[in-house]
């Protein structure tokens, strides 16, 4: 009965399941950093090279930090070619201005890279998301430097930019509004005098974080990343709807100190913290119901902040508060059993 | 200076009525505690292991503690001195025993049998053991996916990467058991120390028929009853196909590890009389 | 079309050898029955070396009531009682048979025509199914008449009948229904009598059209039986699921399908029944599917009970060069076999042979934390939770978070972008607090 054959050749023996489906880790990230690519065109096409230096510069530091820590303070293997390093860094200078200075740019990525992410274990472990992080750690170490925004380059009367100084600076729509507002002018005539047509919104021709200023690029990858399955619709459904629902109860109680719902949704980075920030995986909650408890106070947080609180721009707090909650929202939202 | 004076005095008067509520919230929540329980728990070796039973050395102080010293609980993990000093503190009687060391009764490994099978998956013996007989085929060797080294709360355990096998650090083991409780083919035995003779014991484990076990390993008992026969002092006995010596009677004579025709009987410690087995 | 609602996995469903006929296949011996091929109590072997056998005799006895028993598949001389390798590879009491001319026992019928009439009563129908060795056929291999036999607490309304075959590359069951439907069919009506229920529900995976069809014109002619076409997902054909897709019931956790008033049966087993009840004839052959990417000849074949699995690979041209992985079953719950030396049992209902490239588990990273798992697990459990669990020995956390609801399907590994070994280690932590679940039984 002896088969000789069988003997010559090592079996493996495992476990069931013995095929796997097609997701990988690898797979997921890549198509996230293909998600941003729209994005990353257009902020290079309104913001020029200062926005190109600034995505190189973040993405090679936040991958060369992770490659530090791992060789010489873990002592563990390299895990770079998963693309969570890469895409960390994209979205951390995604959400810096395009002319900040290089090396402000390197520390952001060392804290978004170095203690968000590597001090609590790496990939799958860190509780708040790195690029928020990193970007939050700016915004308080160097606040002059993470508000002065270029403004787009005109293409009707091109200057070549290549360096920050060269760049017109100017401040957000909602920096400017919310400036008005301290001074006594309402609402309403800030959007007069702000000049900046829903189109413009859409394509990304205003000032703002280099990847955050246009929604149509965003919506694109949105859109890709619920195609290819990597996140549910409900974080940016919940987080987006919450948001418009709070901002037009806001504009309808007092019309002249707040802004219109559908302005809220279309300035600031609140699609690319939507779609992108608020979906990471490691930072937002397992079940559905628990994502869409995550989106709505993501956006519930947000507004509130952005009206009330002392800074113009409120995402990545929102954010960042809301991961704070997950392991609380990941208890109290559990999937439901069978037979039960 | 106002300012300063109002936070001073703001942050002294907060500070004051914190204090004075945490102190009734003490007084109120407050639970007496045997003092004899930090004084066992200090002379108790502080691993946390859980050889005795109990979740921790201070819950095995308290477990003392509140019986008076009337229980059977005992601290493998201690040297007869030690637990000695404990009995003392509490008033109980101390059986000095003899020092114990674990012994992984398997030769398979690498060197000794041939793999038949590639096991892929979950790092764990108890899964394994599950799923498969073994790579080599026996279903009673070690599967050296190392449940005992994680169970092994001082490091004592390693596995060999050249054998793939558990092999004991004599220096580190305290015998509190541990790894006998984790394997799960329950190869790893406990055996008197004799630091100086060293062990003999029959380093396999197989139930196997003859035929079968050498099969699977070089180094397999095919329970042949040479040793038994040879053995001075009767203290070797065969049952299931599988030879084991009684280390309570062993003399360290050497004779099984001479005459045993497979290698299979280990002797840790050179013989005089005996040339130490290869292994 | 019906579904369960939560959770579930689509892997690519890869039915290689659905036209191919089954064939018998040929085989001189010797056999090699093994004594324990049930879930339960072994029996206990009643031959011995020498002894002449026919076809159909007994070869153990029944010790227990969870217990089954295993008949000669062919007549002749008892070669040795002695041990072979299962599944596993762990030795296990076995039968030697060499045959030897074909005597079948007198009580058995090989005329092939269609019997439809039932004359025995309810408690003779379930005596007989013991008598004959009869065990869930769809893998799990639970004796078929402790299932018959309804505790005194329950009621059964429905008998729901498994034809789903979920499982990619599996497709004995279909060849089954396509070759035996009437046959099939009154088994079902059998099993009906037996358990006093009056509505039959055939469910069957919508990836198969033609078995659908037939079933349905044939079942017209039956009193009570439905086919129910059903959505493919996997695990579409686990008890549970097909009792929340068929009936709308959901299992209480810990409990089996009866307490949901549903008894679930293979086809394959309601053709061992009807061949046991009509012909009389013991479960010493079944149908099995010998399939996979590099295999030259997928085929299906009624194998005796005891043939070495490596007779059918020969049969199908032989081990393709390749094969990195043999697997007893499907590819999600399969067992992966360590030799061809491995008898057929009555739980085999495919050989899978996996060529190297697909053997392998890919490299385990970090979890992400991705909540796949979350989505895809049947039961509603967090199997990334479990999985830390059980690495951390927190076995009251596994406990707690009903580790002992899982049912193995794989759901959770499969779609697990992190390769980790979920389904591994939420087995060994359920083996775990069972035991400890046990334990605390008995000391109280």
């Amino acid at each position: 009965m002896s088969d000789e054959k069988s003997v010559s050749r090592t079996l493996v023996v495992s476990g069931s399941p013995h095929i796997h489906g097609p997701e990988s880790v690898a797979k997921i990230m890549w198509g996230v950093v293909i998600a941003l690519l729209p994005a990353l065109a257009v902020s290079i096409y309104y913001f020029g090279l200062p926005a190109l230096r600034t995505v190189l510069v973040s993405t090679a530091a936040c991958v060369a930090c992770e490659w530090l820590i791992q060789r010489f303070l873990l002592k563990k293997p390299c895990s770079l070619q998963d693309g969570s390093a890469v895409i960390t860094g994209l979205l951390l200078a995604f959400n810096l201005p395009a002319t900040l200075p290089w090396w402000m740019t390197v520390l952001g990525a060392m804290a978004a890279i170095g203690l968000a992410k590597m001090a609590y274990g790496g990939l799958g472990n860190n509780p708040f998301n790195p690029a928020l992080v990193g970007r939050v750690f700016l915004l308080i170490s160097f606040p002059v430097a993470m508000t002065t925004w270029p403004q787009p380059i005109d293409y009707a009367h091109p200057t070549f930019v290549l360096s920050a100084t060269d760049a017109l600076t100017g401040p957000t729509p909602l920096g400017l509004i919310k400036e008005n507002l301290q001074q006594g002018i309402s609402v309403d005539e800030s959007l007069r005098t702000l000049g900046v047509t829903p189109l413009e919104l859409l394509t990304g021709h205003r000032a703002g974080s280099l990847g955050e200023v246009s929604v149509l690029a965003i919506l694109l990858g949105g859109l890709f990343l619920l195609w290819r399955r990597i996140i549910t619709w409900h974080i940016p459904v919940a987080f987006l709807g919450s948001a418009f629902v709070f901002a037009a109860i806001l504009h309808a109680a007092d019309p002249q100190a707040f802004l219109p719902p559908g302005f809220s949704l279309l300035t600031g980075g609140i699609m690319l913290g939507a779609f992108f920030m608020a979906t990471d995986m490691v930072t937002s909650p397992m079940t559905p119901w628990g994502k869409i408890v995550f989106g709505l106070g993501c956006g519930l947080l947000t507004i509130l902040i952005r009206n009330f609180g002392a800074y113009p721009e409120g995402v990545s707090f929102a954010i960042l508060i809301m991961n704070a909650f997950v392991p609380l929202i990941n208890r109290g939202f559990k999937p439901k059993r069978y037979g039960c | 200076m106002t300012t300063f004076l109002y936070a001073v005095l703001l942050l002294a008067a907060t500070g004051l009525i914190a204090a004075v509520v945490l102190y009734f919230i003490a007084m109120k929540f407050k639970v007496e505690e045997d003092p004899r329980i930090d004084l066992v728990a200090e002379r108790l070796p502080g691993a946390n292991c859980g050889a005795c039973g109990k979740a921790g050395c201070r819950d095995l102080a308290k477990a003392l503690v509140e019986s008076n010293g009337q229980t059977d609980l005992h601290c493998p993990v201690c040297s007869n001195e030690e637990w000695a000093a404990v009995a003392d503190l509490m008033g109980m009687h101390a059986d000095t025993c003899e020092v114990k060391i674990p012994v992984v009764r398997c030769q398979g490994g690498h060197l000794n049998s041939i793999r038949q099978t590639a096991y892929e998956g979950l790092e764990s013996c108890a899964f394994a053991h599950s799923l498969h007989a073994g790579e080599n085929g026996c279903s009673y060797g070690c599967l050296g996916l190392g449940d005992c080294t994680r169970a092994c709360a001082f490091n004592c355990l390693t596995m060999d990467p050249k054998t793939g096998l558990a092999t004991v650090n004599e220096d580190r083991c305290t015998a509190c058991g541990n790894c006998v409780k984790a394997c799960p083919r329950g190869i790893i035995e406990l055996r008197y120390k004799h630091a100086q003779e060293g062990r003999i014991y029959v380093g396999c484990h197989t139930e196997d028929k003859g035929a079968l076990a050498m099969k699977h390993c070089l180094s397999a008992c095919i329970g042949c009853g040479k040793c038994a026969k040879s053995c001075p002092v009767g203290a070797i006995k065969v049952e299931n196909n599988l030879a084991y010596i009684d280390f309570t009677r062993c003399t360290h004579c050497g004779t099984c590890v001479e005459i045993c025709p497979r290698k299979s009987i280990v002797a840790t410690h050179p013989h005089p009389a005996v040339p130490a087995s290869s292994n | 079309m019906k579904t369960f609602h939560k959770g579930g996995v689509h892997p690519n469903d890869n039915k290689l050898n659905a036209d191919a006929p089954a064939q018998v296949l040929p085989f001189d011996g010797p056999y090699c029955v093994l004594v324990s091929q049930h879930l339960g109590a072994p029996s206990t072997p009643i031959v011995k070396k020498g002894d002449k056998v026919k076809r159909g005799q007994p070869l153990t006895e029944n010790t227990a009531f969870l217990s089954s028993v295993v008949h000669a598949p062919v007549s002749g001389t008892v070669q040795n009682v002695a041990e072979a390798p299962d599944a596993g590879n762990f030795a296990r009491p076995a039968i030697y048979i060499q045959p030897d001319g074909d005597e079948a026992e007198d009580f058995i019928s090989d005329d092939p025509t269609l019997d439809r009439d039932i004359r025995l009563s309810p408690a003779e129908i379930i005596e007989r199914v013991k008598a004959m060795g009869i065990v869930g056929l769809g893998g799990a291999c639970f004796p078929t008449h402790v299932k018959l036999s309804i505790p005194k607490d329950c009621k059964a309304d429905y008998l729901l009948v498994n034809g789903v075959e979920c499982e990619p590359y599996l497709i004995d069951d279909y060849r089954l229904m396509l070759d035996k439907p009437d046959e099939i069919l009154v088994g079902v009506s059998i099993l009906m009598k037996a358990l006093a229920v009056n509505k039959a529900i055939i469910g069957i995976e919508a990836n198969k059209p033609k078995a659908i069809a037939l079933l349905k014109e044939k079942a017209a002619a039956y009193d009570g039986i439905s086919v129910e076409a059903l959505k493919m997902k996997y695990p579409q054909g686990a008890e549970k699921q097909l009792v929340k897709a068929l009936t709308g019931r959901e299992v209480p956790s810990g409990k089996l399908p009866i307490n949901a008033g549903c008894v679930i049966q293979n086809v394959g087993t309601c053709f061992a029944v009807y061949e046991a009840i009509q012909k009389h004839k013991p479960l010493t052959e079944r149908l099995v599917t010998v399939t996979g990417p590099m295999v030259k000849e997928p085929r299906n074949f009624w194998v005796k009970i005891g043939t070495p699995v490596s007779a059918l690979v020969e049969a199908c041209g032989g081990l393709p060069e390749d094969t990195g992985k043999i697997i007893a079953g499907g590819p999600m719950m399969g067992k992966a076999l360590p030799h061809l030396n491995v008898p057929v049992t009555k739980g085999l209902s495919a050989l899978l042979l996996l060529p190297d490239e697909q053997a392998h588990r890919g490299t385990v990273a970090h979890c992400i934390r991705c909540g796949k798992c979350v989505a895809a697990c049947p039961m509603g459990l967090e199997p990334y939770l479990l999985h830390a669990a059980v690495l951390n020995q927190r076995m009251d956390l596994c406990e707690h978070h009903h580790i002992t609801d899982c049912i193995e399907c794989g759901c959770c590994q499969y779609t697990c972008p992190s390769f980790r070994p979920l389904l591994d280690t939420l087995r060994l932590g359920k083996n775990k607090v069972n035991q400890i679940i046990r334990n605390r039984n008995t000391t109280k």
